[in-house]
């Protein structure tokens, strides 16, 4: 029979992966499906016990999203405006029984290119808290995925949170998912833009992502930096081009095509932009 | 030792922690209500609460369930009195197979709880996590809507004499919505041993197995490994009686990935512990023969060596002299056109057990055929037909994907050989890698008018690739060509089809039998002379609808002719939705256009002239029991309710004394198989015939006139005939034959004739007709299609019971959108229902729907079928309406947003960005 831990503290959960390599266990929604009719073999490491690992707060200079909270828990806590982009994308993944026990830390840990919370904490600047005995280190996100399935998560670390910065101004935030049907879909191409203005309705800084048309979802630095000093009004949705999206590399595969992937990418951060604007003016 | 609560009960119970709470649950605490579709969270089907929450139970692991109050189906109803929400499903008919409803029943009430006046958005949003392929989702959202109205429904009587064309409640509905329902994965003896089959990773190759014997020895908890030599009879099946080329287990050559060569018996850890890898198995991989053109290009190799050309066989249908009256036909349209291979996902996994009674083999498991599962058996072991019993379990949800044999070979074989229980279920990959599809096509079609717009000829040729065996080849390259110039009255047709090999999964039988697809191409070319003519859509369709008098394509003269009504129904939400896009698209200066089309079908129902009849008893006991004994099996659409509601009206008796026993060849006569919309038309009028038999038996015993009324009690029939009464003591009755003193028995094969070289003939009994309208909005950016609108008219002779009728409407509608728009099965990768999509409740639109009835003499009461009739005009008139919409004509399906933003693109109508 497989292992199974079922640790009620961190602490004795960081003691156990100091032992041995458990796969660590949060919703279970990543972990399973492949398993298919199988005998689970995988040594596990059940963190579902852990409550404190479950806890969104709100601090001083950040927020914090403990590792086992789940898209539901996204979707009904009292983020701010800033999250919308994260809120929407927890709406749109699977149906409501995969929204109550997945998580976002173990959707970012799965590292899949259409992982949907990726681009939004893209967008939100998000760091990765990564624990093991006696040390913790702070990773940025997009540092955090190395590749296709494939993080800086080492065997004996466990990720605890995920930290956002407060903003420096207010804030206005989407998320945009293409698939090809309603519910339970993964996504085509997926968007997530937030846009921070100051008093004059002017950009001061733009953070926008685009999911599944690259190993790992990208920001647009050059987009972000183009529509930085743009008022509200400008037509905000005139600065991107085919030319911002040039560092994605979409493939051909069973859900789309690369081609059109590029072309709905810029669809979509244009109409995330648009109804950004509206929003702002 | 893991403890869970469920249902407010304390379960203590062996476990592996890591175990997923859904085989739990079932396996261990033997609630079986909880339903596994997927295993991966793509279904629902396994839809728990957890603390109120609903969740997929086969994500979940034992151990995390420890300390949650958990609650299952069979926790809704209290005291065995169904709750609100399980009294309105079954009132509105939410429930057609059954296998989604558990799943359907508690997302439904997770959302209840803390709304208990959902909108339909919201409840599309809480009920977006469960997949159903039967009911196209109308009656659930209505049940839900309607949840607070509904009282004790569902449970009225329609009254003697008047249970045809009532809104009659599921016979078997209750069990439905309780959990109680018995599926093929659900009443396997725990005793029994295992089975796994061990399957071709490789699209065509040659292989030789080790020693078998060493590894079986070697590995504990095996107790053997099943090839080829150990079927005793023939190791070849087939659904026709001669045509038997499909192997239970591949002897040395492989024709697709995914084909049986070795199967595992023993326990149930042992044989999913084992590495397909580890096995004594030597592979020789050969180039595979895929789609059309590799397998009929010249020289290349055959896949099955009687078969020249990898062609399995051709049809036609020749009527006047088509190409000339082409060539003088002022006005021509034509168009190339393809479809892939479609799965039927089903929510139900095929799944089933067998034991060895004596000389004698049981097979519990799901199906649409007993009949037929029961002669295959008898074959593959060389055994008498007699000596197989099939005893069906609920079918959840065939579509023609159950009529082939699936776990039957491997249960069979096993259980015969080892004289053990044994069990044996596929998990989702297995079931669509493994099982039949709709078969993919290519056609080539022409049609012609003239200057008025009347038709005048049709040319057709159209392959059908039907994989790597034969399975439904034959019908459907039979089907085709009759049904190819679609339902209008054409004077000269030349239609030719082709079914052929390739190595690829084995297309079966599914909805339609290539109508669907022949569909989408002659619509398409209807539309264009329409608009070549300057005629709107459904006036030039209705202009050359096919009516009473005139001859078919196969020269057949129909009486109950109905798409002239259903036309005239839709007319005006027709004029309203096309004046609504027109309106829309001139304000709209963005992506988003509106586009309305109509589709028109027309469908033959039962065997394609070739003799399929069915048998119903109906028998009274010495206590009065009445006992309806029908062979048709009940796969979700409800017939096991309409035999019942026949029966009733036809005897004289209400339908709450009907007792049905169903589906088991040991107890039933033949009725048939599910399939090709038979069982109201051909089954109705066997169980009509059996009612009228018996009831003639009951007057002339009492030597009553033709009105009297019956009143069946304990011991004996009261019949009263005007002012007196006769009694007949049943206990005096003897019947040595069976149980019942009183038996009465109804046969009817639909009157058909066999076809000449010219296709000619009257290959069908009746058909079906039907139009559906659809308005749909294109986002032009994005390639994106949204259906907002259905109205679907549909010609169905007479209603026996006007929910299952809408039911297998929406249903077939649902399928339709699919089709049209998103599914689309490619071998070797979609093979769950992830990559594999299918409709969910936020892709199918309300639906108007008007039955027609123009009653078809030969049918009971004036029924025909509807099974398929449903689904064949979705994706024409889906179609149709993109092209109001964009201009572009759709010319294959599915119509993905890549493919048409694509073709937005390249026509210069629309972006790129």
């Amino acid at each position: 029979m497989s292992e199974y831990l079922q640790p009620k503290s961190l602490e004795e959960a960081l003691s156990a992966l100091s032992q041995h390599a458990y796969t660590p266990l949060a919703g279970g929604t990543d972990f399973y499906p492949p398993r298919s009719a199988q005998i689970i073999k995988d040594p596990i490491l059940d963190l579902s016990k852990i409550r404190s690992l479950q806890i969104i707060e709100e601090r001083a200079n950040d927020y914090r999203i403990g590792a086992t909270a789940t898209w539901s828990d996204i979707i009904n806590g009292d983020l701010p405006e800033l999250f919308d982009c994260l809120r929407l994308a927890a709406r749109e993944v699977g149906g409501k029984q995969i929204q109550n026990i997945g998580t976002i830390a173990g959707n970012i840990c799965n590292a899949s290119p259409a992982a949907d919370s990726i681009p939004p904490l893209l967008a939100l600047n998000a760091k990765v808290e990564l624990e093991s005995i006696g040390r913790i280190r702070t990773v940025n996100l997009d540092e955090f995925i190395t590749g296709n399935r494939t993080t800086l998560r080492k065997a004996d670390e466990l990720v605890t949170g995920i930290t956002i910065p407060r903003p420096k101004q207010p804030c206005v935030s989407t998320f945009l998912k293409l698939g090809a049907r309603k519910y339970l879909v993964i996504s085509v191409v997926m968007v997530a833009v937030i846009l921070e203005v100051d008093v004059h309705r002017i950009i001061t800084s733009a953070r926008i992502a685009v999911g599944s048309c690259s190993p790992v979802a990208q920001r647009l630095p050059q987009l972000e930096d183009d529509l930085i000093g743009k008022k509200v009004g400008s037509n905000f949705s005139e600065t991107p081009s085919h030319e911002h999206l040039l560092s994605l590399t979409p493939i051909d595969d069973i859900r789309s095509k690369a081609l059109y992937r590029k072309d709905a990418a810029l669809t979509l951060v244009i109409r995330a932009l648009e109804e950004l604007e509206t929003k702002l003016s | 030792m893991i403890t869970l609560d469920v249902n407010g009960k304390l379960h203590v119970i062996e476990a592996r922690p890591s175990d997923r709470l859904s085989d739990v649950i079932r396996n261990e605490i033997g609630l079986t209500g909880t339903k596994i579709g997927c295993n991966a969270g793509d279904c629902g089907a396994c839809t728990v609460l957890i603390d109120s929450q609903q969740t997929c139970a086969c994500m979940v692991s034992a151990a995390r369930a420890q300390g949650s109050k958990i609650m299952t189906v069979e926790g809704l109803a209290k005291q065995g009195q169904l709750n609100a929400l399980q009294k309105s499903f079954h009132a509105f008919g939410a429930a057609q197979c059954g296998i989604c409803t558990p799943g359907m029943l508690m997302a439904a009430t997770a959302l209840l709880q803390h709304n208990p006046s959902p909108t339909e958005e919201t409840i599309r949003d809480h009920l977006g996590g469960v997949l159903c392929r039967c009911t196209g989702y109308q009656k659930i959202i209505q049940a839900i809507l309607n949840i607070k109205t509904i009282d004790n429904a569902g449970v009225v009587d329609p009254g003697v004499g008047s249970a045809v064309g009532a809104r009659a409640a599921k016979i078997d509905g209750i069990q439905k919505l309780t959990g109680a329902e018995k599926f093929g994965d659900d009443v396997a003896p725990k005793s029994s041993l295992w089975i796994r089959a061990v399957r071709s990773p490789f699209w065509r190759a040659t292989f030789e197995i080790g020693d078998l014997q060493s590894f079986v020895k070697n590995t504990s908890g095996l107790l053997d490994i099943l090839t080829a030599r150990d079927i005793p009879g023939n190791n070849g099946f087939g659904i026709y009686p001669d045509v038997k080329d499909q192997p239970a287990l591949a002897d040395k050559t492989v024709r697709y990935r995914g084909e049986p060569i070795l199967a595992l018996v023993g326990e149930h850890d042992a044989i999913y512990s084992i590495d397909d890898n580890d096995l004594p198995i030597l592979w020789f991989e050969e180039e595979p023969l895929q789609g059309f053109d590799k397998p009929l290009a010249e020289g290349a190799d055959l896949i099955h060596p009687s078969k020249p050309g990898n062609i399995l066989a051709e049809g036609c249908v020749i009527k006047g002299d088509a190409l000339a009256s082409l060539e003088s036909s002022p006005i021509i349209a034509e168009g190339s056109f393809k479809t892939g291979f479609v799965e039927h996902a089903y929510i139900e996994p095929e799944a089933g057990w067998a034991q060895r009674v004596g000389d004698r083999i049981e097979i519990y498991s799901s199906t649409q055929s007993p009949y037929m599962d029961r002669d295959e058996v008898a074959q593959l072991l060389g055994i008498e037909k007699e000596n197989v019993r099939i005893i069906p379990s609920a079918c959840g949800g065939g579509f023609g994907g159950k009529l082939d044999l699936s776990v039957q070979t491997f249960l069979s074989i096993a259980a015969w050989k080892h004289k053990l229980p044994v069990r044996m279920v596929y998990d989702r990959k297995e079931s669509m890698t493994a099982t039949t599809k709709r078969h993919p096509s290519r056609i080539m079609a022409r049609y012609g008018c003239d200057e008025n717009g009347s038709l005048t000829s049709f040319f057709f040729d159209g392959d059908f690739n039907t994989g790597a065996y034969t399975s439904w080849g034959l019908t459907v390259k039979d089907r085709v060509p009759i049904h190819a110039s679609g339902p209008y009255y054409v004077p000269a047709i030349k239609a030719k089809s082709r079914a052929t090999f390739s190595n690829e999964p084995v297309a079966g039988a599914f909805r339609g039998f290539g109508v669907p697809q022949a569909a989408i191409a002659h619509e398409a070319l209807i539309d264009e002379l329409a608009e070549k003519t300057g005629q709107d859509p459904l006036e030039f369709r209705l202009k050359n609808a096919i009516r009473k008098g005139q001859e078919t394509s196969t020269g057949q003269v129909l009486k109950s002719v109905g798409l002239v009504k259903c036309l005239k129904s839709l007319r005006p939400g027709w004029q309203k939705a096309r004046a609504e896009a027109v309106a829309f698209n001139a304000a709209s200066s963005g992506p988003f256009r509106l586009g309305a089309g109509i589709g028109c079908m027309w469908y033959g129902c039962g065997n394609t002239s070739l003799s399929n009849p069915s048998s119903i008893r109906i028998g009274i006991s010495a206590n009065g029991r009445i006992t309806l004994y029908s062979g048709a099996q009940d796969i979700g659409q409800g017939t096991n309710t309409t035999m019942v509601q026949a029966a009733a009206d036809a005897l004289g008796v209400p339908m709450s004394q009907i007792e049905i026993v169903w589906g088991d060849t040991d107890k039933t006569p033949d009725s048939g198989k599910s399939s090709a919309s038979r069982q109201a038309y051909v089954s109705g009028n066997a169980t009509k015939l059996a009612g009228e038999n018996l009831r003639s038996q009951i007057l002339r015993l009492a030597n009553a006139g033709p009105d009297a009324r019956l009143d069946v009690r304990n011991s004996c029939i009261l019949v009263h005939d005007k002012e007196t009464i006769h009694e007949i003591d049943l206990a005096a009755l003897r019947n040595p034959e069976s149980g019942d003193v009183l038996s009465g028995s109804g046969y009817f094969d639909p009157p058909t004739t066999s076809l000449d070289s010219h296709g000619q003939g009257e290959p069908y009994g009746t058909y079906g007709f039907a139009a559906q309208l659809a308005l749909v909005k294109v986002d032009c950016a994005l390639g994106t299609v949204r259906v907002l609108r259905i109205e679907a008219a549909h010609d169905v002779g007479q209603t026996l019971n006007p929910i299952q009728v809408e039911g297998q409407i929406e249903g077939g509608t649902a399928q339709g959108i699919g089709l049209a728009l998103m599914e689309e099965y490619v071998p070797g990768k979609t093979e769950n229902l992830h990559d594999y999509l299918i409709p969910t409740i936020g892709d199918i639109p309300s639906m108007k729907i008007f039955i027609i009835e123009n009653p078809e003499p030969s049918g009971p009461w004036g029924a025909k079928g509807i099974g398929e009739p449903a689904l064949c005009a979705t994706a024409p008139a889906i179609f149709g309406g993109i092209y109001q919409a964009t201009g572009i004509r759709v010319r294959e399906a599915p119509c993905t947003p890549d493919r048409l933003q694509a073709e937005l693109v390249q026509s210069g109508i629309y972006g790129p960005p």
